[in-house]
């Protein structure tokens, strides 16, 4: 018998994801998917499964859970704050969530979209050939109270495992390689976009996320009336009023706004997580350095699986033994109720 | 292979997009010619099937080809591409198989459609003249994008070269026909846009459910006729829109 995970709660923006899809974007449809796809590379080495599983992406806020069986799972992305049964759960690990246990997820800490993943996958029924939902396309729907996701079958039985968080969830450094629009911006407008951090706008969605210049905007040349082109996730289009848009998983396939560049795959993460008013600075690389960056990202994440530590071992989770086993009579016990949804 | 730095010259060309695209480009701007071209090219590339291809598309007057960069190099891409290029003349190209010809009523201006005045006065016409020339030929399909099952349609007379806006438009509705740059865009699906709103139809162009969920195919071409807003009322229980078609012979 396969296990049910039930909602009790979801935050506005907690959707089914998977890696996307193919072979739609002919159709109008983009490949989709979850917004940090390095959060999916690391679920499925704690949980030691393929990274084709769907996951629970949770936009800024989580939700409650409960699960019909014990099941594994594992949480990625951004750190939100997570407890079983009131017990706080250490971010980018593994834990086992007993049957009839209520698994509570907040909101994010850092960054924008945390994940939580199951053993063997969440198994909703597959539409046009991906699990990932599509909102903006009518494909599925965000999750509600009340709603029952059937789970696969789990090969595995580890769990207590965690990896080292990264740096991309506050900002930072963006690659980016030349698009063959570059050339209708002047030439000034490109050494600027490099030499001045972009903020991130507080409007922000899987489709794309919204860049303030600290100075004045970017002009193309004879902009508004470039012919619609092909556009992909990581391409950042200028709008008329001179604004930068990050093209994001759920864009949209044929775009006329020019782009300036287009951002290097491993590093859309970054942009996705960037807490609103988080700056982030561009810098453009040459296509031979983009495609080695990509070739040491893809071999650096086939490694997780190797870097997982036990929590056992972790000082950070020696903490939580004192607060919880040892001292609890000291703690008021309501200290995350702020955070709950 | 090096990204363009300068502007293209010479079409067909082959530019890099992004890390893992290449993009096949038949004009500049947009002809009739060139979007037949891309059509064919596209299906051809797709019957070539090559490893490493991830994903293959059209525009209007181009074809992205996207691929695994790690595993298949640039340079064997570009190659492979080229010469599949200098098989034969793709502005010649027949038009896609099966094409069908639809007529889709719309209200045009009024509430529903409130940037009929301001396009046409871009466009150097009053609202019937504008209305007029909008329905008094067939458009075609030049591609399909943007949005689920979403038809980019032209061209449009030359009047209608008109820039799209300097702001977005935060919601244009499913349904809306917008026109700028002598195309005309058909909304699948609410949607943020640039382009001018003109029209309003009751067509439902993406349908998740149905057999086949996407209504137009490129090559197809469309005449529009004025509606009431009463009349598209009454068109919105049917997810075609009151639209028919009949076989291009």
């Amino acid at each position: 018998m396969t296990a049910v995970l039930k909602i009790h709660r979801a935050g506005p923006g907690v959707t089914v994801q998977d890696l996307g899809r193919h072979g739609l974007v002919d159709m109008g449809i983009a490949r989709g998917g979850v917004a940090d796809r390095h959060a999916v590379s690391e679920g499925a080495a704690l949980l030691g499964q393929s990274t084709e599983n769907a996951v629970i992406e949770m936009m800024g806020l989580g939700g409650e859970f409960e699960a019909s069986e014990d099941v594994r799972i594992a949480l990625t992305g951004a750190p939100m704050r997570a407890q079983i049964d009131g017990t706080q759960l250490a971010w980018n690990a593994s834990h086992m969530l007993p049957a009839g246990a209520r698994l509570v997820i907040g909101a994010a800490l850092r960054g924008c979209y945390g994940y939580l993943h199951v053993g063997g996958g969440i198994a909703t029924k597959p539409l046009l050939g991906a699990r990932a939902t599509h909102v903006s396309a009518g494909l599925g729907a965000a999750l509600q109270a009340g709603d029952n996701l059937d789970l696969g079958e789990d090969n595995g039985t580890q769990t207590g495992d965690y990896l080292d968080e990264d740096d991309r969830f506050l900002g930072g450094p963006v690659r980016m390689v030349r698009s063959f629009q570059t050339h209708v911006f002047a030439d000034d407008d490109i050494t600027r976009f490099q030499a001045t951090p972009l903020k991130r706008d507080p409007r922000a969605n899987r489709m794309g996320v919204r860049l303030t210049p600290t100075g004045k905007g970017f002009q193309a040349a004879n902009g508004r009336n470039v012919l619609s082109e092909s556009i992909m996730p990581g391409d950042i289009q200028v709008t008329g009023d001179g604004t930068p848009f990050v093209l994001m998983a759920e864009c949209q396939t044929i775009g006329g706004y020019p782009r300036i560049g287009t951002v290097l795959p491993c590093d859309l993460p970054r942009v996705a997580q960037a807490p609103a008013g988080a700056e982030l600075w561009f810098r453009i690389v040459d296509l031979d350095e983009a495609i080695e960056i990509e070739r040491a990202d893809a071999a650096l994440r086939a490694t997780y699986g190797q870097q997982k530590k036990p929590l056992i071992r972790d000082p950070r989770t020696m903490g939580d033994l004192l607060s919880y086993n040892l001292i609890s009579g000291m703690i008021a016990g309501d200290e995350f109720d702020e955070e709950t949804v | 292979m090096k990204p363009l730095e300068n502007k293209p010259s010479a079409f067909p060309i082959i530019q890099t997009a992004g890390v893992d695209g290449m993009l096949v480009s038949f004009d500049g701007t947009l002809s009739e010619p060139a979007n037949r071209a891309a059509l064919a090219f596209r299906a051809a590339v797709g019957a070539e099937a090559w490893d490493g291809i991830t994903e293959i598309s059209s525009s209007l007057v181009s074809v992205c080809v996207r691929f695994d960069p790690l595993h298949l190099p640039h340079a064997q891409l570009q190659t492979w591409l080229a010469a599949l290029l200098n098989s034969r003349d793709w502005y010649q190209a027949d038009l896609p198989e099966g094409r069908r010809l639809w007529r889709i009523p719309t209200v045009f201006g009024t509430d529903r459609a409130p940037q009929l005045a301001e396009a046409a006065e871009l466009a150097g016409l009053n609202e019937a003249e504008a209305i007029r020339s909008l329905t008094e030929t067939p458009v075609r399909v030049q591609t399909i994008g943007f949005a689920p099952g979403q038809p980019y349609l032209g061209e449009l007379p030359e009047a209608w070269n008109i820039p799209r806006q300097s702001q977005l438009t935060q919601t244009i509705p499913q349904g809306a026909l917008a026109v700028a740059i002598r195309q005309m865009v058909l909304f699948s699906a609410a949607s943020p846009t640039g382009w001018r709103h003109v029209g309003q139809t009751a067509i439902q162009l993406f349908q998740p459910n149905a057999k086949d969920p996407f209504v137009l195919r490129p090559g197809d071409e469309v005449l529009f006729h004025s509606a009431s807003p009463e009349t598209l009322n009454t068109l919105r229980n049917d997810p075609m829109g009151g639209a028919t078609k009949e076989p291009i012979t």
